[in-house]
């Protein structure tokens, strides 16, 4: 398993954020944790990234326990993530911005650093005219195609996103969606977080619900869609 | 007063008023880069540039020979020796600012934001044990020895208490920094040659003119410490804009959470800050004793004020803001003093800053490292 993460708890301050959630990504899979509104979502994403301090359980990456280890170090090891509500250097160019990327690749300045800045072109053509813009003026859709292309230049052997189609509008998610199942299907293993779960059931080879700060669910996305459930809490009832 | 007086007086004011800006300038970057990445205002970062004024005077005078003020005339006048003494000192000055940046970082700061800090823990461990010892006996040597036996104790209980992981309120910061501040001038006062005085400095650079503008006499040091402080700057800018590092800063400006998972390692960029704002500082601190040729234990603190009015004149986090403010601050000033008297000088320099501030709060130039491109 790529990503093992074991019995999870944070709190923040005396309010348990997370009551030991369980759960694994296998290399080269989507999977999504989908669930409401201060489910613990974010929270998970961010403790998986290092930015919050664990007050138990482990999290374990290609076999190696991470649980303690600075943020910085975990990005050398290939997690690299696409934080909730972009995290854009506003005052950095579309270039810089991609550039920050690459911060951590010990191969700066190398060809496979500028074969992943044209693969990032590539994949979101929109960056490509952008270039010399600064982060701070894109709109929110390309600030989230920023966010990905920024989080790829890292060329990370797990991506996690945190709400990619936030206040998006509905051809665009439909769009990066399917970007994000190229990147997949490129190779690159998806930790996916989301609130649009019809979507990301669809995408995913496996998912998680998370509720208050426990897994109450599991299974394949498209099995997870037909869930009565699932259906009525996340899904409108449809 | 003639009219050609006026004249000659005014470019006058102009030439020493630019030199003096350009030194606020250098200072006040120090307080804007610590500003950009901790949103914290380093009070601590005066006495960085005293200890600098110190460097550069110990660089000349039992480094290099040259004699004091006081007692010899200058032995180097012209040519490449010339050129290779005002490079050593401003290379001593600079080391030790840094290096006292950087110290002072780890110490006073970085145990307060909770990332366990060992240098810090240990000086901190050192400085209690020879506080307490000094209760009890006035010898220095009994109290080095107490210190150091109680340096591994205490070292390691601090740690405990820094590794809790927790960032101290901000006003620690603050109280953090004053009392750095005032240990470290205190320190200078009393283990100093000569106590509390003033020092002259050494016979470095003589200071003839150099050329006649506008029908000024423009005296050398002044030339070089205009040169120097924009040399200083311009490297600066093109550090932070050009340079992995220089993005790394930046970035933590813009989006501390952001930047650490991109992996960015934010302690290292902090302590590289530090070290920018120290290095800057450590040159002012040179050019000052050339112009000047006077330091004293607390030469930081009104220069270290006057550089932090400097910074939020020109947009506190803006780097061009600090040079922009350093020269209306140095102008500014000297004008003033030249209508209304010398005693006038620090009044003028504070009823500026609180002029520009009500008209805009944020500064002449306002934007914040976060947003300007710098």
């Amino acid at each position: 398993m790529l990503l093992e993460v074991t019995d999870l708890r944070v709190a923040y301050g005396k309010i348990e954020a997370l009551k030991g959630v369980s759960f694994g990504v296998n290399e080269g899979e989507i999977v999504t944790l989908v669930g409401a509104n201060g489910a613990g979502k974010t929270t998970t994403m961010r403790t998986i990234s290092g930015l919050r301090t664990v007050i138990g359980g482990s999290i374990k990456f290609n076999g190696q326990d991470i649980t303690t280890m600075p943020s910085h170090q975990r990005v050398k090891l290939g997690i690299c993530q696409a934080p909730e509500g972009r995290g854009i250097f506003p005052g950095m160019t579309v270039r810089e911005n991609l550039d920050m990327g690459a911060y951590a690749r010990v191969d700066q300045k190398s060809v496979a650093v500028n074969e992943d800045m044209e693969r990032v072109m590539q994949l979101f053509p929109r960056l490509r005219e952008r270039t010399s813009q600064l982060g701070g003026t894109l709109s929110g859709g390309e600030q989230q195609m920023l966010a990905i292309g920024r989080a790829l230049m890292s060329r990370p052997r797990l991506l996690l996103l945190d709400e990619p189609s936030m206040g998006l509008a509905p051809k665009l998610i439909a769009q990066i969606f399917s970007i994000i199942t190229e990147i997949n299907q490129q190779g690159t293993t998806v930790l996916l977080v989301e609130q649009n779960a019809a979507q990301a059931l669809r995408r995913a080879d496996r998912a998680y619900v998370l509720e208050t700060g426990n897994v109450v669910k599991m299974g394949k996305g498209i099995e997870l869609l037909d869930d009565p459930a699932v259906r009525a809490a996340y899904l409108g009832g449809r | 007063m003639s009219d050609w007086l006026i004249y000659r007086t005014f470019w006058d004011l102009t030439v020493t008023g630019v030199a003096l800006g350009a030194i606020y300038a250098l200072v006040a970057l120090g307080y804007t880069l610590v500003y950009g990445v901790l949103r914290l205002i380093n009070f601590a970062h005066s006495e960085v540039f005293m200890v600098g004024t110190f460097a550069t005077l110990i660089t000349a005078t039992n480094f290099i020979g040259i004699p004091l003020i006081e007692e010899g005339n200058y032995p180097y006048r012209t040519g490449i020796t010339l050129v290779a003494v005002l490079l050593a000192c401003i290379v001593g000055g600079m080391v030790v600012s840094g290096a006292g940046a950087v110290l002072l970082e780890r110490v006073a700061y970085r145990p307060l934001r909770g990332s366990g800090e060992h240098v810090g823990a240990v000086v901190l461990a050192f400085a209690s044990a020879f506080t307490v010892s000094l209760i009890f006996t006035g010898s220095t040597r009994t109290n080095i020895i107490i210190g150091l036996v109680g340096t591994a104790p205490l070292a390691v209980l601090y740690l405990r208490i820094f590794r809790r992981g927790r960032s101290a309120p901000r006003l620690a910061f603050l109280i953090s920094a004053i009392g750095a501040s005032t240990a470290v001038a205190e320190a200078v006062a009393i283990w100093g040659p000569r106590d509390r005085e003033q020092y002259q400095t050494s016979r470095v650079l003589e200071k003839r003119v150099l050329f006649e503008f506008l029908g000024t006499d423009v005296r050398i040091d002044y030339v070089l410490v205009i040169v120097g402080a924009l040399l200083m700057l311009t490297a600066l800018v093109l550090f932070v804009n050009r340079t992995r590092l220089g993005r790394g800063v930046r970035a933590v400006a813009q989006d501390v959470e952001t930047a650490r998972i991109l992996g960015v390692n934010v302690d290292f960029v902090i302590l590289v800050t530090f070290l920018l704002g120290g290095v800057m500082a450590g040159a002012a601190a040179m050019m000052f004793t050339l112009v000047y040729d006077q330091t004293r234990f607390n030469i930081g603190f009104l220069l270290g004020v006057k550089s932090f009015t400097a910074a939020v004149l020109g947009g506190i986090g803006n780097l061009r803001g600090a040079l922009l403010g350093g020269l209306v601050l140095g102008l500014g000033e000297n004008y003033g003093a030249a209508l209304f008297g010398g005693q006038w000088k620090d009044v003028i320099a504070f009823v500026l800053l609180l002029t520009v501030l009500m008209f805009r709060p944020t500064g002449i130039l306002g934007e914040s490292l976060a947003k300007a491109r710098v």
